[in-house]
């Protein structure tokens, strides 16, 4: 029945305007206010005026560039060697700092180097830290997406069968998704600790040969122990979302494999993942979307170090507008990761298009 | 080509019985039509020979090996469901295939196969498309040419029509009818309609509650029900029932009546009756048709009319308060609320002990 409420067209905005007023406010006003604080000097708190100082901004976070150093010659022009035979280099900070004949390297720092004969190769970029923390993300999104993604297949074929008590497993494996990622960082902070459960479950395994290490203390180690745990935390929801997709594929598919012979492999391919396509599409994109945005388990565990080993970009620009009240700097990074992600997220849905 | 047995076969979910010993014998090359009201247990069955269901107890032989433990596959089967099954992300030619590319066979062979298949469904024209690009008779079509290709012992169907529409049921019921005739295979189908079951069927299984009610030729059943279930599901529009008196037993009838229906002597064909007893009698619609002297048996009033043309339907309300229906083979008006006498032939009428 049409009633005045029903019909009138204010109604509807009043009913529609706390939603469209909250993404509005956390989302959409946000969004355009990084973008417009980026191309600015703006900092958290401040009695300078603000500046509109266009790209300078996204200048110093994507300058890069390649610096080739000749080994240093003596007189005679022979390359001068240390007591190793390695050849003796002139410092980065020769090139970089005051000196008028580079002023394309001019306030930058070595990343790192390689060498190609006895030139040296050194990757120098203005904001070096953020450039670790980009390639930490990749790191992280490059391992998360595809392992986490598969464990979590794994976990979904498993729970799809009618067993006893199968809801008890999808509870289990459902539970780290509840707990907040705060309170799952600490607990993991203490396992991972020098005298940690997993030092000592190691031990105990190995007689006692291996030693123990502090896996968040280690730049080797730290990152991959970060992967780990984060794989563990979400691959619950994951698998949920796998599982929706198993359950919409018709039973009597797979009886009709059964029939023909098809064996569990070849009824997973012909079968099973042809019908969990869009599915794979949507747990990729989000689990892309989700590693990009790591940030909780680095501010709980690590901090970022040690090293910068485990910094992120979200972390960075965390640690940038607040920590270091430049929130101008913060907001460029945003719009970088929010252009790098959109950049991905086309592409997947471009590769994995129907035909 | 095969025959199928079943002997005593059971299944139970539980304590649950569903299918309560089934005897069946399928010769070779036989086209047999479990037919039931739903939840009789005939997909249940169909799906124990497949071997998709697992059989209690009893036995279930198919070319004279017990195959009760058997997988699906080696049972020399292939089954066509009524939701078609087929792979919606390959193409016709790719499900029609299906069987032979999990055998790995070789690409001729394959190619070979599928021609055939689809020369036989005369589908040649579909084999590229994809299931999204095709009816629900041409899905079909794909299903059955699936089942082909595996070259089986025994067809299994599965209610495959239930899915189509009307007109289109019937075009592809004459072509499963003509697909039995041309692979002259044993198959096995599934349906609750009775007008697939009659036109199809070499042998009818009538099924209820798991247990079989009675197996013969189609027109075997619909002449000589052996009980008033048969009687009662067999038949469109489905058989008249009366309650009737048994007044006497004589030597090949029993004396009958009922306050609509005068006294009348009905061969009993063998079945037993007390003086006294209450029974049920069967006259189809068919063979009821209003007295031309004015002086029939059974007396009503006539409460509605269909004109379909070739047949006429009516409506007829009895004195005890009961229905009964006359089909007459002619167009013929009757007005609603005259009264109205109806005579048959006492050898087209059957006599049950049982009361419905």
């Amino acid at each position: 029945m049409a009633s005045k409420l029903t019909t009138s067209n204010r109604a509807g905005w009043a009913f529609a305007f706390p939603g469209f007023g909250l993404l509005a406010m956390f989302i959409v006003v946000p969004f355009f206010f990084a973008f417009y604080l980026s191309l600015t000097n703006q900092r958290l708190i401040s009695p300078n005026p603000t500046e509109f100082v266009g790209l300078d901004n996204y200048r110093s976070l994507l300058s890069i560039s390649v610096l080739s150093i000749e080994p240093e010659v003596d007189d005679a022009g022979a390359v001068v060697r240390n007591e190793d035979g390695n050849p003796k280099y002139p410092r980065v900070r020769t090139f970089t700092r005051n000196n008028p004949e580079y002023p394309q390297y001019a306030g930058m720092r070595e990343w790192f180097r390689w060498h190609s004969g006895d030139t040296a190769k050194v990757v120098v970029a203005t904001d070096v830290v953020f450039w670790k923390s980009l390639r930490n993300t990749l790191m992280f999104v490059l391992v998360v997406a595809p392992v986490q993604g598969a464990i979590a297949l794994g976990l979904a074929l498993l729970i799809n069968q009618r067993l006893r008590a199968i809801n008890i497993y999808r509870a289990i494996y459902f539970m780290p998704v509840v707990v907040s990622i705060v309170v799952v960082s600490l607990l993991w902070r203490f396992l991972y600790a020098e005298e940690g459960l997993l030092n000592s479950i190691l031990g105990a395994l190995s007689f006692g040969m291996f030693e123990g290490r502090d896996w968040l203390g280690d730049p080797d180690t730290a990152l991959g122990a970060i992967k780990a745990m984060s794989i563990w935390q979400a691959v619950g929801f994951h698998m949920v979302i796998w599982l929706s997709g198993l359950q919409t594929i018709s039973p009597t598919l797979y009886e009709a494999s059964s029939i023909e012979g098809a064996s569990k492999w070849q009824t997973f391919r012909y079968v099973t993942w042809p019908g969990l396509r869009n599915t794979a599409v949507l747990v990729l994109i989000v689990i892309t979307m989700q590693a990009f945005a790591l940030f909780a388990q680095i501010d709980v565990m690590t901090n970022g170090g040690p090293l910068d080993s485990t910094t992120t970009v979200v972390f960075q620009a965390v640690e940038r507008g607040y920590g270091k009240q430049d929130i101008s700097g913060g907001s460029a990074i945003s719009v970088v990761l929010f252009l790098i992600v959109l950049t991905i997220s086309l592409i997947q849905r471009y590769l994995t298009r129907e035909k | 080509m095969a025959t199928v047995k079943l002997r005593d076969l059971r299944k139970s979910y539980g304590d649950v019985e569903v299918i309560k010993g089934v005897d069946i014998d399928i010769a070779d090359g036989e086209f047999v039509v479990f037919v039931g009201p739903s939840g009789c247990g005939k997909s249940t069955l169909l799906r124990m020979i497949a071997g998709l269901e697992d059989i209690t107890d009893g036995t279930l032989e198919i070319d004279g090996q017990r195959v009760n433990d058997l997988e699906p596959s080696k049972r020399g089967i292939a089954m066509v469901f009524q939701s078609y099954a087929i792979f919606p992300h390959m193409t016709v030619r790719e499900n029609v295939a299906f069987g032979l590319t999990i055998n790995k066979a070789s690409k001729a062979e394959k190619e070979e196969k599928v021609a055939e298949a689809a020369r036989i469904l005369q589908m040649e024209h579909l084999l590229d498309r994809r299931p999204s690009e095709l009816s629900g008779g041409q899905r079909q079509r794909v299903a059955i040419g699936r089942a082909i290709v595996r070259d089986p012992k025994v067809f299994l169907f599965d209610e495959p029509l239930s899915n189509l529409d009307a007109a289109l049921r019937m075009d592809m019921r004459m072509e499963i009818g003509k697909l039995h005739q041309d692979l002259d295979a044993s198959m096995i189908y599934v349906t609750h309609d009775q007008v697939e079951a009659m036109t199809l069927a070499d042998k009818i299984v009538v099924l209820k509650d798991g247990k079989v009610m009675q197996i013969g030729a189609p027109m075997e059943l619909y002449h000589e029900p052996a009980n008033l279930f048969v009687a009662g599901f067999l038949g469109a529009p489905s058989m008249n029932f009366l309650d009737v008196t048994v007044h006497a037993v004589n030597d090949t009838t029993v004396t009958i009546s009922s306050d609509s229906l005068d006294q009348i002597d009905v061969p009993h064909k063998g079945r037993s009756f007390t003086v006294g007893q209450a029974a049920t009698l069967g006259v189809r619609p068919q063979y009821l048709h209003p007295a031309a002297d004015e002086v029939g048996r059974l007396h009503g009033k006539v409460i509605l009319t269909e004109r379909l043309g070739s047949e006429t339907v009516i409506d007829i309300g009895l004195a005890d308060g009961s229905k009964v229906i006359a089909a007459l083979a002619e167009d013929s008006i009757q007005i609603a609320g005259t009264d109205v006498n109806l005579d048959f032939d006492p050898n087209q009428a059957h006599i049950f002990p049982e009361t419905r």
